[in-house]
């Protein structure tokens, strides 16, 4: 697994990283719960048949500038910005949980700036009678098992890389944790499902059979919410971050849908 | 030296099974754990407590605010201080205080306490605490990561409608209003003295320091645990050339005194263990919402931490609060309370001793006593209160006598003073 390339781009005055890996047309992830404080398999598997594009939303790993941003309008504007200084205008978009719900905004209100989209598991709906789990009330020790069907694989991602700073490192995993919570507390719910309708992309959901944060129930509701609708692939054996636990298949379903 | 009687008014009848059968006193304590007609008696109870604390002559007498919370029945501790306020004459209200950030518009905060202060001729102190993570961003759904950007500005907005004296436009990052102009306004000039509670965050000393607030210190696990954090704090006062004015500083204690020490621990641990095991029985999923903590002051801990297990033969200094988690683990039962110095227990000479010595180390002028605590009855309350007002408070008094309290209320005069009729204490009302 070789590194990718590493930039930064501009938002709002803070330094945004972008990583970019592969070739062919340009493919770009926003990450789940937690950011990405590591390169992953999963982005591999995108950057074998695409050049696939990672930049990390402010305050998740490789970001800061969250604590600026007040209101959804200023999240909406500054992924917004994050996406066309990523060089990603007009690409294929995929964004997991947290990442998910962002790329169903951008779609929504600004259609011409995807091709097609797929979203794993995304935030952003809240069903009083089939709750999502509470991300931020969990003993530590929970949260891995949570998140990933095999909580030992979320673990490896959050693992203190030897020479990193320690204080920093652990710093910048809650951070990543503190950006999802000022996004989405304490429901999750951003009333996405009134977006929804003015998608146009043609639309992949995935979801983990073994997610135990989102239920299963929110990705038909996603889909009647969607004029062109969507297509809904389970992954068995993975949980939230579906990516994590199972990067080949989650790769191959979005391969597919774009195409 | 000021001696504040408080109350956190717990709930006193939690099953003795509670601590094994539910997972947490806070947040989602069960309701079938509330019977409304207990509480009743309880409320009744407390505020005769408050009341009588008043007539045994302590300086103020004090409440706080929390939510869904099985050892603190004040979500809102503003009217118990009005209803304390109508039923005392020159005892301080202490209102430790209203956490500035759950109130929209927080303009509510400057009416109420305005209100208070009027009632009560000018006895209010007015306190500005963030919240626990547990009442504010789990009870209230208050989002962690702008509570003190949110706490910041509504300080700020309470501050201007306590002291301008035109109607004003707020145009806030959070908070906008037009018109900010409060009816009533609060009799102290310019505004009643303001505490802030808080733990060991050099930010919160810095900000109150800044403004000349004070700063208290809200531990239940006693003045041997509270060494780091005050001494960080009065390093910090040093740093920012502010004299160490023992009245700067606040921090509670929980007491009980009997004749002799072993009355007193026969007397006082059933409450303790009360206290210690049912009423602090915290789920730690509550405890730590992200961006709850600043990052500076991660840091800090995070830095100390390093330091410690890098140095683990000599002690290093930390200037951060110990975790509640920890002191938890330590105080199982009435042996390791005491061993620890939660509670301060024994006779009149061993409370005044260690008390002493509590005040000069921490260097704390303004001392906050938990003298009801767990399920303590009423006649045990009044025993404690009434005995360390005879025979401790007298000897505490002059400590830091050279020292001038200018975060002490100035109410209004005698003779300005509205006379409180007698309570007629009226026949219950007949059931219909």
């Amino acid at each position: 697994m070789s590194e990718p390339t590493t930039t930064t781009v501009d938002v709002n005055g803070h330094a945004c990283r972008v990583w970019t890996k592969g070739s062919g047309p340009k493919i770009g992830f926003l990450a789940g719960f937690g950011g990405l404080p590591r390169w992953i398999p999963f982005l591999d598997r995108l950057a074998e048949s695409r050049t696939v594009v990672v930049p990390s939303m402010p305050g998740f790993p490789g970001a800061t500038g969250h604590n600026i941003l007040d209101t959804h309008l200023d999240w909406l504007v500054a992924v917004r910005t994050l996406l066309e200084e990523a060089g990603l205008d007009g690409a294929d978009l995929v964004g997991s949980s947290v990442g998910g719900s962002f790329v169903a905004e951008i779609a929504a209100l600004w259609p011409q700036s995807v091709r097609r989209i797929a979203m794993i598991a995304p935030f952003g709906l809240f069903d009083e009678k089939d709750p999502a789990a509470d991300v931020w009330a969990q003993r530590a020790d929970d949260v891995p098992g949570l998140l990933c069907a095999d909580g030992e694989i979320y673990k490896e991602l959050k693992a203190m890389p030897t020479g990193a700073n320690s204080v920093e490192w652990l710093i910048e995993q809650t951070r990543a944790a503190e950006a999802a919570a000022r996004i989405f507390w304490p429901l999750g719910n951003t009333k996405l499902e009134r977006r929804l309708p003015f998608i146009k992309a043609p639309t992949l959901l995935i979801w983990g059979k073994a997610d135990r944060v989102m239920p299963r129930g929110y990705a038909d509701r996603i889909a009647k919410a969607i004029p062109g609708g969507a297509k809904i692939t389970m992954i068995a054996g993975a949980g939230h971050l579906a990516e994590l636990d199972q990067p080949d298949a989650v790769a191959k379903a979005v391969l597919e849908h774009v195409g | 030296m000021k001696m504040l009687w408080f109350h956190l008014m717990p709930y006193t009848e939690l099953p003795d099974d509670f601590k094994e059968k539910h997972p947490s006193v806070w947040v989602d304590i069960h309701s079938s754990l509330f019977d409304p007609k207990r509480a009743h008696h309880m409320y009744n109870d407390f505020l005769d407590e408050l009341e009588y604390a008043a007539e045994c002559g302590y300086d103020a007498i004090c409440c706080n605010e929390h939510h869904s919370n099985g050892y603190g029945l004040m979500p809102s501790p503003n009217l118990i201080a009005t209803a304390l306020a109508r039923r005392t004459t020159d005892t301080a209200i202490c209102v430790m205080g209203n956490s500035l950030a759950l109130y929209n518009p927080p303009t509510r905060v400057a009416e109420e306490f305005a209100m208070i202060d009027c009632i009560s001729g000018g006895r209010l102190i007015a306190g500005f605490p963030v919240g626990t993570p547990m009442d504010t961003t789990y009870a209230y759904g208050a989002n962690p990561s702008q509570l003190r950007e949110r706490y910041n500005e509504a300080h700020d907005l309470v501050m201007r409608a306590w002291q301008e004296k035109d109607t004003f436009a707020f145009n806030g990052r959070f908070n906008q209003q037009r018109y900010v102009n409060i009816w009533p306004r609060p009799i102290q000039e310019p505004h009643p003295p303001i505490w802030i509670p808080g733990a060991g965050s050099v930010e919160t000393w810095r900000w109150a320091a800044e403004r000349d607030y004070v700063f208290c210190y809200l531990s239940y696990y006693g003045y041997k645990m509270a060494q780091n954090v005050m001494k960080g704090f009065w390093a910090e006062m040093d740093r920012l050339g502010k004299d160490r004015n023992p009245y700067r500083a606040g921090f509670a204690q929980v007491v009980g005194v009997a004749e002799s020490r072993q009355q007193a621990m026969d007397l006082y641990t059933e409450p303790a263990e009360y206290f210690y095991g049912r009423c602090l029985h915290v789920d730690p999923r509550f405890a730590a919402p992200p961006g709850y903590t600043t990052e500076a002051t991660q840091r800090a801990g995070l830095e100390s931490q390093v330091k410690m297990a890098a140095d683990a033969s000599k002690a290093s200094p930390s200037t951060q609060a110990p975790s509640a988690m920890k002191m938890q683990m330590l105080a199982r039962d009435m042996k390791g309370i005491v061993d620890n110095g939660y509670v301060i227990v024994g006779s009149p000479d061993d409370v005044t001793d260690q008390l002493m010595e509590l005040a000069k180390t921490l260097n704390i002028g303004q001392l906050m006593l938990l003298m009801q605590f767990g399920n303590m009855s009423k006649d045990l309350t009044k025993y404690n209160t009434r005995l360390f007002a005879e025979k401790v408070m007298p000897r505490l008094k002059p400590l830091f006598a050279e020292w001038e309290n200018k975060w002490w209320p100035k109410p209004l005069r005698g003779a300005e003073r509205a006379s409180l009729p007698a309570f007629a204490g009226s026949a219950p009302v007949a059931a219909e």
